[in-house]
């Protein structure tokens, strides 16, 4: 092993070496390492490209930045925004393996029984062995497959889907609606709930998301809606026939604190227990047969109810909710609340709150149309500005989806459940935050020691190929640099995995790491460059603090 | 036992391994010689049902709200019943591996323990009871953070650990406290080669001091420090037996980091699982599982430590608790005050603190919950500053004690 004072002392040569095989500064001045083509030699409209491919995608892959500068960067926002113009049959072949992402539920239902509790009950006893358990109910047809498929397919869409901000925003409204996939009847609705209530309104208007949402099985299950009755309702059948069921707040709180008007919004215990009231009967069609949303007149609570200040009138039935989501989704607490939630994911931690003014003036200008407001704030300088560059700290799945793509790589479905269990051990389990609140979009909660090892990790085993069913191309992302000189390929990593963002410390230490015998090695297969260990220096890259940052 | 002498040779080896290094095995002796109290921190996410956890068997309000999910009162000599502490509480028949802590007088329980703030959303409440601070939600550190910050310095990375993949609101704050999700995995893992390692810790170790430098810069003090004292290792001793699950896992851990003496002053740990809004069961059901394993790792957390537990101090909390009326889904919704229990060194147990409100319809929170007589901070100060030796101001900013204190330490 090395000693410290060693590495300090090759270090200062090595970096000098570096910045002379890019050509460019003194090496008497080695501090200058990063002079191909360092942040302060790159035009302000380059800096936006990369800036957006940052933000709007999951990260670049090598050549979007070029793509994105050949057609043009608002041209490109602009074609992000309609994702139904993008050709996307790549990913659709990827997908196609995964039977259950385009099933009815009621299909998921049938084809994925739960399982039957006299069987384990039989092997406890010793009256079936293990093996006949398997056979009678085979691994392919258990529950947990459904989730698998949709982590799998999460992955997948990130890593190859050109209609990146669609992605990004499934992401994004996913989390703020957030259901648990690990709660009851959840795991054999969440694959609709995706399909049906997210995707297709991630770039719509966002009253349409409430309403999709709102009468999902997946949302009514998850948040106990579809239990809540008038408080005098007494079950007519069924396993509870003859119990007084009652009313259940859980849903209303939640839309109101979560998905609406926010936990300042001005609303009160009071007007909780109202829109719980409105909600009432509002509830699933035999949940583990159907699974589909239905009314029932019976457990709905006629009479009037009070909402933040409006009357809805008795006698509403169904309307009852949905004249509650219209009430909260013109709400001007709404129209803040989810200004500021897009301002933090796309501008910054601490977001602005003159830009958050803006985006909720859009919101009630144009009835919460998502593009609009995402026009304002992509158009806004806070977006462009100094303080939001690389400001952001990505979630594990971010970082996880955009590793794979700075290598080139791609995956299948088998490779997208081992990312998906990746993207787990730093701390993000895909469809399985159990709060509603989903998964939180701040960088202090994703960085910790522990997490930040799982990183490190994590960009080792990638880079080393250590990932079955994942592919990352390492040879081709090499390819054209002189592979007897350790530097150039170290340079051409910077410039393709973190678009020459790295700061003249992190390509000094990296300079440093070419002098390791165990990274400067022959090499003894003939696709890579002859003796750098490529794949160390990519691990080390992705798992450099820069990376961290999108 | 690990003593002075095995971490200096420990440091020996390490030595050869990391040149370096010296100050950190400097620290891992003096953390090591200090041998201070721990803070164990264990929050029941979800809101624990209180009146099930520690049953009011003596009050007759308790069960007439809980036609199925109220648990039936202790009977001697019947097993599956609730145990009788004080002839008017009960612990839940799953809580039954507490018992001879609590006739060893090393488990109390706060009863009508809660929060000031009203709100019945668990992100406010949890949020308002990991800072410290209810009803504001711009306090940037959590309470438990603060509490580290009070102490006197200690040079190791290992002041606060949180078992789990992320940091708790609780002990964000600038204290370096750690997050892992098992001590075994908590290293750059690149086989034999330690090449890795030192190209990650010279990335972070240089450029400018963020959260994300400092962090990774504390990362690997802490992976050194932790291999040089083989924590993971260390096996349960006393016979000591943790259940399987979130709890037991995390407890486990962290008696082996407290075994190691890297310098853990406030641990913390999560169980999840406690909402109960439907089917939540009585003697035997939803909750009582969740409870089985609760006690159980509690329990075998105090087994294993044995003696040093007088050190030790285990204090549970939840956000709020639940409904004193079943609802119509034979579970409870959201309520107020809930029960804590408090274990370990110097606790004076065998005893229920707090005053009861009772549950008649006119005693109850906004006609339906347990009424708040602790305000948890009342608590939460004591522990702190009676185990840990905190100062009590800086805890819980524009905190004014209203009671006295509860007098849980001798």
């Amino acid at each position: 092993m090395r000693s410290r004072a060693l590495t300090l002392l090759v270090l200062g040569a090595l970096a000098g070496c570096s910045a002379a095989a890019a050509g460019g500064a003194d090496p008497a001045q080695p501090q200058v390492a990063d002079s191909s083509a360092a942040s302060a030699v790159q035009p302000a409209a380059d800096r936006q490209i990369l800036h957006a491919l940052n933000r709007l995608t999951y990260g670049a892959r090598p050549g979007d930045f070029e793509r994105v500068r050949a057609i043009g960067l608002s041209a490109w926002i602009a074609r992000q925004l309609r994702p139904r113009t993008i050709d996307d049959s790549a990913t659709e072949r990827a997908l196609a393996e995964l039977t259950t992402l385009r099933m009815p539920i009621a299909e998921l239902l049938r084809e994925f029984p739960r399982p039957d509790p006299k069987m384990r009950e039989k092997i406890a006893r010793g009256e079936m062995t293990r093996q006949e358990m398997q056979e009678r109910y085979p691994m392919e047809k258990r529950p947990f497959r459904i989730t698998a498929e949709l982590q799998a397919a999460k992955i997948i869409r990130a890593v190859t889907s050109e209609r990146q901000l669609e992605e990004v925003m499934v992401d994004f409204w996913f989390n703020h609606f957030n259901v648990f996939a690990g709660k009851g009847d959840v795991r054999w609705y969440v694959s609709a709930y995706e399909r049906e209530a997210i995707r297709p309104h991630a770039l719509g208007t966002f009253p349409d998301l409430v309403r999709a949402t709102a009468r999902h099985p997946a949302m009514l299950f998850y948040l106990d809606n579809w239990l809540s009755a008038r408080p005098d309702f007494i079950v007519p059948a069924g396993p509870n026939r003859g119990r007084k069921a009652g009313l259940n707040e859980n849903y209303a709180r939640e839309l109101m604190e979560l998905h609406t008007l926010g936990v300042d919004g001005g609303y009160t215990q009071r007007d909780v227990t109202e829109v719980a009231r409105a909600f009432t009967g509002w509830t699933i069609d035999r949940p583990q047969i159907n699974g589909r949303f239905v009314f029932r007149p019976l457990m709905h609570d006629g009479g009037e109810k009070v909402v933040v200040g409006h009357r809805i009138p008795a006698g509403g039935g169904q309307g009852d909710g949905e004249r509650v989501i219209e009430i909260l989704t013109r709400h001007p607490s709404t129209a803040r609340f989810v200004a500021t939630k897009l301002v933090r994911r796309f501008v910054s931690d601490t977001p602005p709150p003159a830009l958050i003014a803006r985006v909720a003036a859009t919101y009630t200008g144009t009835g919460g149309d998502i593009p609009a407001m995402l026009r304002v704030i992509f158009e806004s300088r806070e977006f462009s500005g100094e303080d939001a560059y690389r400001a952001k700290i990505k979630k594990p799945f971010e970082f996880v989806a955009s590793a794979v793509r700075a290598l080139g790589g791609s995956t299948d479905a088998e490779g997208g459940s081992a990312l998906a269990r990746a993207s787990a051990e730093i701390g993000e389990p895909l469809y399985l935050a159990q709060p509603p609140t989903g998964y939180a979009d701040r960088a202090d909660v994703w960085v910790n020691a522990g997490a930040l090892l799982a990183r490190m990790n994590f960009a080792l085993a990638l880079a080393s190929g250590r990932y079955p069913h994942v592919t990352v191309e390492l040879p081709a992302l090499v390819a054209g640099t002189d592979p007897r000189s350790p530097a150039a390929v170290l340079d051409h990593l910077l410039a393709t995995i973190v678009a020459n963002q790295a700061g003249p410390e992190t390509r000094a230490v990296l300079a440093a790491q070419l002098t390791d015998p165990q990274v400067t090695r022959l090499s003894t297969d003939d696709r890579g460059p002859a003796n750098t260990d490529v794949a160390k220096l990519a691990a080390l890259v992705i798992g450099s603090p820069e990376f961290q940052r999108r | 036992m690990p003593t002075r002498r095995t971490f200096l040779k420990a440091g020996g080896c390490a030595l050869v391994a990391y040149t370096a290094a010296p100050r950190f095995l400097l620290r891992t002796a003096r953390a090591a010689e200090a041998n201070g109290k721990v803070l164990v921190a264990v929050f029941q996410r979800g809101a624990v049902d209180g009146l099930s956890m520690v049953m009011p068997h003596g009050e007759a309000g308790y069960a007439g709200g809980r036609p199925s999910i109220g648990l039936q009162p202790p009977k001697r000599g019947e097993a599956d019943r609730a145990i009788d502490l004080d002839g008017f509480f009960a612990l839940h028949p799953t809580l039954a591996p507490l018992v001879p802590l609590w006739e060893n007088r090393a488990l109390a329980v706060i009863h009508a323990c809660g929060s000031p703030d009203t709100t019945r959303s668990h992100f406010d409440a949890q949020d308002y009871m990991e800072t410290g601070t209810p009803g504001v939600k711009s306090t940037p550190d959590g309470w438990l953070a603060r509490a580290v910050k009070t102490r006197p310095a200690n040079q190791t990375p290992f002041r606060a650990v949180a078992m789990g993949p992320v940091l708790p609101r609780t002990l964000q704050g600038d204290v370096g406290a750690i997050s892992m999700q098992s001590i075994e995995r908590f290293d750059v893992r690149a086989g034999s080669d330690g090449s890795a390692r030192q190209g990650f810790e010279s990335l972070y170790e240089q450029g400018v001091r963020d959260l994300l430098h400092g962090t990774g810069r504390e990362t690997f003090e802490a992976v050194k420090m932790l291999r040089s004292a083989n924590a993971s290792r260390i096996p349960p001793a006393n016979g000591a037996d943790y259940p399987r699950g979130q709890l037991g896992e995390a407890l486990r851990q962290i008696a082996q980091l407290i075994k190691a003496s890297v310098g853990l002053e406030v641990a913390f740990a999560d169980m999840q699982g406690w909402d109960t809004h439907v089917g939540q069961g009585a003697e035997r059901g939803q909750l009582a599982l969740r409870f089985r394993e609760f006690g159980g790792a509690l329990a075998a957390f105090a087994q294993d430590l044995g003696s040093k537990m007088a050190d030790v101090v285990v204090i549970t909390m939840s956000e709020f608790g639940r409904t004193v009326a079943e609802n119509g889904n034979r579970g409870t919704d959201h309520g107020h005050a809930t029960a804590m229990l408090v274990l370990g060194g110097g606790v004076r147990g065998g005893r229920v603190y707090g005053r009861w409100p009772g549950l008649a319809r006119h005693q109850l929170f906004e006609g339906r919950d347990l009424a708040v007589t602790t305000d948890f901070r009342t608590l939460f100060t004591e522990v702190a500053t009676r185990h840990l030796g905190a100062p009590a101001a800086p805890l819980f900013p524009g905190f004014r004690a209203t009671q006295p204190s509860l007098g849980l330490f001798a």
